[in-house]
């Protein structure tokens, strides 16, 4: 129906399988956020830095950018009825998405290997 | 380029249940918005003494206080949601009256999860 989506169905897929990822992830990132009791800097690195916690946050991040970049993707196709427009906002969101990306998993490896500043 | 389809929001008129699937659309636009906030927090953390007090200071005005409260509304809202959506995948719950009970079912869930988040947070800081 459109171009501009090779893969209709494989987006609706990705679409579902990160929607069903997050449900546990989300839960728990919520709970772990809200359970904080010392919000000082020393006991944020050492919450994110835990091994299995720096995991957990990066593929909580993941798959959070992913099922966002997906769902944008939509909302831009439903709404913006140009195409040269609908073509930026997609690069623009992929960009930023990609961006978010690449920087959170890098400064959550920063913080895990004891190498952030 | 106009011959393409509308949304469906964009067609029909006005009913009860389109509020919900707007809110789902508003609410995950917001969570995206959520997930930089997050990239930030890290990226704040990783870079320093001097970045992670700058983005304490822009996490603890009162607006972006506003903002994550909204986005804990946001996100239970989307996620009960988004649960909702997931059983209509399966073929579940189409009917008028299923629907419309599961709506106030989110909304329910919506109200009880951000509720709880909050008391847990205020428990946690206020314990310490």
């Amino acid at each position: 129906m459109n171009n501009s989506r090779p893969s209709g169905s494989g987006h609706w897929l990705a679409q579902r399988i990160t929607a069903v990822a997050l449900i546990p992830l989300g839960l728990w990132f919520m709970y772990s956020l809200a359970t904080r009791t010392d919000l000082g800097r020393a006991a944020w690195l050492e919450f994110v830095a835990a091994p299995w916690r720096a995991v957990l946050i990066a593929l909580f991040l993941l798959t959070l950018l992913l099922h966002s970049y997906l769902g944008v993707q939509v909302v831009i196709e439903d709404y913006v009825h140009t195409r040269w427009r609908e073509r930026g906002l997609h690069l623009l969101s992929g960009a930023l998405h990609l961006a978010a990306a690449a920087a959170g998993v890098f400064a959550v490896i920063q913080v895990a290997t004891g190498a952030s500043a | 380029m106009n011959e393409r389809p509308l949304s469906p929001f964009l067609v029909y008129r006005f009913m009860y249940t389109m509020v919900l699937s707007f809110a789902h659309r508003i609410t995950g636009i917001l969570l995206s918005v959520g997930a930089l906030l997050l990239t930030y927090g890290l990226v704040a953390l990783a870079g320093g003494v001097e970045s992670f007090e700058r983005a304490r200071l822009v996490f603890r005005h009162w607006t972006l206080q506003l903002v994550m409260l909204g986005l804990t509304i946001s996100f239970f809202f989307h996620l009960s949601n988004g649960i909702r959506h997931l059983f209509w995948d399966l073929g579940l719950g189409y009917e008028k009256t299923q629907a419309r009970r599961s709506g106030w079912l989110v909304v329910a869930s919506t109200i009880l999860l951000t509720a709880l988040s909050i008391w847990l947070a205020v428990h946690a800081v206020g314990g310490s």
